[in-house]
C-alpha cells in the first residue's frame, strides 16, 4: 500500500490543477474554475496598455492632422479670442476629456460585455467573474477598475511630474518602485492571485472555458463488440484483463485515441498487451485499443454506479 | 407545399442513432446532445453581443436550458469516464453561468439605472461615513486657518507655490480682490474647465483608492486639502474680503467638495469595512463595502464633471457675488435634494 501510496506521489501535480477551483452556484452546482495564471493576466494588461496607448496616439495625431492640415490653424491662434481660437480651445478641451476616457472607460466598457473582458484578456483567453458564484454586478466591475489607478497609473504619473518638475528625481523613482512592488505583490502572496481591485470588488480573473465537443469514441464495430473491420479478429477480454487499469489510464487511452498519432497507437498496444499478457499484432491496434477501451470504460462506469471507483492502476479496488 | 420546391437548408449532421451507442454513458449523451447544441449556439451567440438575433423564445430558453445542461453535467460526473463529455459540459455550463450571472446591463443601462435612484441609496448607504469625513473636512479647514494665523509661514507649507500666485501673506486687499473677480488671465475657459475636470477627477479617485489602506491616507488627504482651504480664508479675511472669497468658492465649490467629501467618505467606508469587518470575512465584507463605495465614486466624477463646468465658465461669466452665491447656494441645495431627499423605490432599502 506504502509503495503505491509513493507512486501516486510521483505524479507531477499540474499548475492548472493547482489553480483549480470549485464555486457552488445558487441552484447548488459545483462549478470548477481555473484562476488565470499570473503569466497571462500580466500579458493580457500589456496588450490593453498597448490598445490604450495607441488610441490614445491616434486620437492626437488625429486632432493635430484636422486642426493644422486642413483647418489651417496658425500658432498663437491659441491665445486668440476669435472663432479659430475658439475651435481649437474646444478640441484642447476635448483631447483632454478623450484621454480621461481612454484611461478609465476602456476597462470598464469591456468588461461589463457578455464576454467580462478587454481585448487583451480576450487575446490571453482570460475573463472576470463574480468570486462567489453570484451576480457579477456592475459596481464590482467599476471597483475593481477604480483601484487600478492607484496600483498602476499613479505611481506612473507622480513619476513623470516629479522629473518634470526637475525634483528628486531618484527619490521619487525610488519612491515609485516602492509603490508599484507592494501593490505588485498583492497578486502575487495570495492563494487567488487577487489584486487589490478584485479584493475591493469580490471579483476573480478566471480562464475563459472554451472546449468542443468531442465525437464519441465508441460508436465503432470495435467498440460495440469487439469485431475488428480490418482482419475481422474479434476482440474480448476477461474481467481479470480489464481489472488492472483504472480511470487514470482510461483517460489516457482516450487522448490516445482522440489524437489518432499511428506510432502512439502501437506503442500503447504493445503495453497493454504486455500488461494483460496477450501477444500484439500487427496494423490492427486501432480496432484492438478501442476494443480495449470500450470494454475498460463499460465495467470502471459500471463500478461506478455501484458506488465503485477506482482511479489509476495503483488503487485498489474499492 | 408544392411536393417539388423544397427549402435550401444546411445538411444536418449525421446524428448518430442512440441505439449505436455501446455504452450507456454514451446513449445518456446522444439522447441529450440537441440540448446542448441550442444551448451552446445561444451562448455564442450571446456572447458576441449580438442580442438582437436572438428571438425571443431563445432568450427565455437560456435559464432552462442552463439548468438541463447542468444537471447533465452533474449525471455524467457519477456516471461517465468520457473526459471529451465531462469537459464540453464543465465549459458549456460555465459559459452559460457567466452569461445567466454576469452583468445584467451594459454600461448605459447601467447608467440609466444609477441616475434613477441607485446612487442616492448608495450615498445614504454610507452616511456614518460621511459624517466622519465632514467632520475632518471642517477639522482640517480650522486647523489650517489656526496655523496661518498663528504663524504665516505655515501659508507656504498648505499651499503649493503654483496656486498661490499673487495669494500670499503680504499682498494688499486690491491684489488678492484682482484674483477674485476678473477674467484671472485664462484664455482658453473650455481648456481650464476640462483639466479642472481631470485633475479633480483623479484626486478624488485617489481619496476613495487610498481607503485601501484602512482609510488612513483618505483621512490625511482630506485634512491636507482642507487645511489649504482654512489658510486661505484666513488671508482673505485679514484683507477684509472674507465674503467674495466665499461667493467665488462657492460656484463650484458647493460641487467640488460635496464630490470630495463623498469621495473620502467612501474610501473610509472601504477602509472601515477592511479594519472592522464584523462578522464577515474580511474579504466579503470589503467586497460588499466597495461595491457600494464604487456607486458612490461613479457619482462622485460626474459631480466634478459639473463642478469643472462651474468652475470654468460660470465663475468667469458671474462677476456678482450675489449671483455667485445664487449659483453655489442651488448646487447645494439640489445634491442634497437629489441625493438625500430624493427617494424612489425606496421599498428594497435596508435600514
Amino acid at each position: 500500500m506504502s509503495a503505491a501510496r509513493t507512486a501516486k506521489r510521483s505524479r507531477p501535480v499540474l499548475d492548472t490543477e493547482r489553480r483549480r477551483r470549485t464555486v457552488v452556484t445558487p441552484e447548488g452546482i459545483a462549478l470548477g474554475f481555473t484562476v488565470a495564471s499570473r503569466a497571462s493576466r500580466a500579458g493580457a494588461l500589456l496588450i490593453d496598455l498597448g490598445i490604450i496607448g495607441l488610441a490614445m496616439l491616434l486620437t492626437t495625431l488625429l486632432l493635430i492632422f484636422v486642426l493644422f492640415g486642413t483647418l489651417q490653424v496658425g500658432d498663437g491662434a491659441f491665445e486668440q479670442k476669435d472663432a479659430a481660437g475658439r475651435v481649437l480651445q474646444g478640441f484642447a478641451a476635448l483631447w483632454i476629456v478623450a484621454m480621461f476616457l481612454f484611461r478609465n472607460a476602456y476597462f470598464l466598457f469591456f468588461e461589463l460585455r457578455p464576454r467580462g473582458a478587454t481585448p487583451g484578456k480576450r487575446m490571453a483567453g482570460i475573463r472576470i467573474a463574480a468570486r462567489d458564484g453570484a451576480q457579477l454586478t456592475a459596481e464590482a466591475v467599476i471597483a475593481r477598475n477604480l483601484l487600478r489607478d492607484i496600483e498602476l497609473f499613479l505611481p506612473v504619473a507622480f513619476f513623470a511630474q516629479a522629473s518634470q518638475g526637475g525634483g528628486d528625481t531618484d527619490l521619487a523613482s525610488l519612491a515609485t518602485l516602492g509603490w508599484l512592488l507592494v501593490f505588485l505583490a498583492i497578486p502575487l502572496v495570495n492563494r487567488d492571485r487577487l489584486r487589490a481591485g478584485d479584493i475591493i470588488a469580490g471579483s476573480w480573473v478566471v480562464e475563459a472555458p472554451r472546449a468542443t465537443l468531442a465525437k464519441l469514441l465508441a460508436t465503432g464495430a470495435a467498440a460495440r463488440d469487439g469485431t475488428s473491420d480490418v482482419t475481422g479478429a474479434r476482440f474480448r477480454f476477461a474481467e481479470a484483463e480489464l481489472a488492472i487499469y483504472g480511470e487514470y489510464e482510461l483517460q489516457t487511452l482516450e487522448r490516445v485515441l482522440r489524437d489518432g498519432r499511428e506510432e502512439n497507437l502501437v506503442a500503447v498496444a504493445a503495453a497493454i498487451c504486455r500488461k494483460i499478457g496477450w501477444e500484439p499484432g500487427r496494423s490492427d491496434e486501432r480496432a484492438f485499443l478501442e476494443a480495449y477501451y470500450a470494454q475498460l470504460r463499460a465495467r470502471l462506469e459500471k463500478g461506478m454506479r455501484f458506488g465503485k471507483r477506482k482511479a489509476d492502476k495503483h488503487a485498489g479496488d474499492s | 407545399m408544392n411536393p417539388l420546391s423544397r427549402l435550401f437548408a444546411k445538411t444536418p449532421e449525421p446524428v448518430l442513432a442512440v441505439e449505436q451507442a455501446a455504452l450507456r454513458s454514451d446513449r445518456f449523451r446522444l439522447e441529450r446532445e440537441g440540448d446542448w447544441k441550442r444551448l451552446e449556439a445561444i451562448v455564442v451567440r450571446m456572447e458576441k453581443g449580438r442580442l438582437s438575433r436572438l428571438s425571443d423564445e431563445d432568450i427565455l430558453a437560456l435559464p432552462v436550458l442552463y439548468r438541463t445542461v447542468a444537471s447533465s453535467l452533474a449525471i455524467a460526473r457519477e456516471t461517465s469516464l468520457d473526459a471529451g463529455t465531462l469537459a464540453y459540459l464543465e465549459s458549456l455550463t460555465q459559459r452559460a453561468w457567466f452569461l445567466v450571472y454576469g452583468p445584467r446591463v451594459g454600461l448605459w443601462g447601467w447608467l440609466r439605472r444609477f441616475l434613477g435612484g441607485d446612487w442616492g441609496r448608495a450615498v445614504r448607504g454610507i452616511a456614518p461615513d460621511i459624517a466622519i469625513a465632514l467632520a475632518v473636512m471642517i477639522a482640517g479647514a480650522v486647523v489650517g486657518w489656526l496655523l496661518v494665523a498663528h504663524d504665516p509661514e505655515w501659508y507656504g507649507a498648505l499651499i503649493p507655490e503654483g496656486l498661490a500666485d499673487a495669494r500670499r501673506p503680504g499682498a494688499d486687499a486690491a491684489t488678492l480682490r484682482a484674483t477674485l473677480y476678473g477674467d484671472d488671465g485664462q484664455t482658453g475657459l473650455a481648456v481650464f474647465a476640462a483639466a479642472l475636470f481631470s485633475n479633480n477627477a483623479q484626486v478624488s479617485i485617489l481619496a476613495f483608492a487610498l481607503g485601501f489602506a484602512f482609510a488612513l491616507p483618505s483621512l490625511l488627504l482630506l485634512v491636507h486639502n482642507m487645511a489649504g482651504l482654512g489658510a486661505m480664508l484666513w488671508l482673505f479675511n485679514r484683507a477684509g474680503l472674507l465674503p467674495d472669497l466665499v461667493a467665488w468658492l462657492m460656484v463650484h465649490g458647493t460641487t467640488e467638495l460635496f464630490a470630495i467629501l463623498l469621495a473620502g467618505a467612501a474610501g473610509i467606508h472601504v477602509g472601515r469595512a477592511l479594519a472592522f469587518p464584523g462578522e464577515a470575512a474580511v474579504l466579503d465584507a470589503a467586497a460588499v463595502a466597495g461595491r457600494r463605495a464604487a456607486q458612490v465614486m461613479t457619482g462622485v466624477v460626474l459631480m466634478l464633471i459639473v463642478a469643472a463646468v462651474l468652475e470654468g465658465f460660470f465663475r468667469q461669466l458671474v462677476q456678482d457675488p450675489l449671483g455667485r452665491f445664487a449659483i453655489g447656494g442651488f448646487m447645494l441645495v439640489f445634491w442634497i435634494g437629489y441625493l438625500f431627499a430624493w427617494r424612489r423605490g425606496s421599498a428594497g432599502e435596508a435600514a
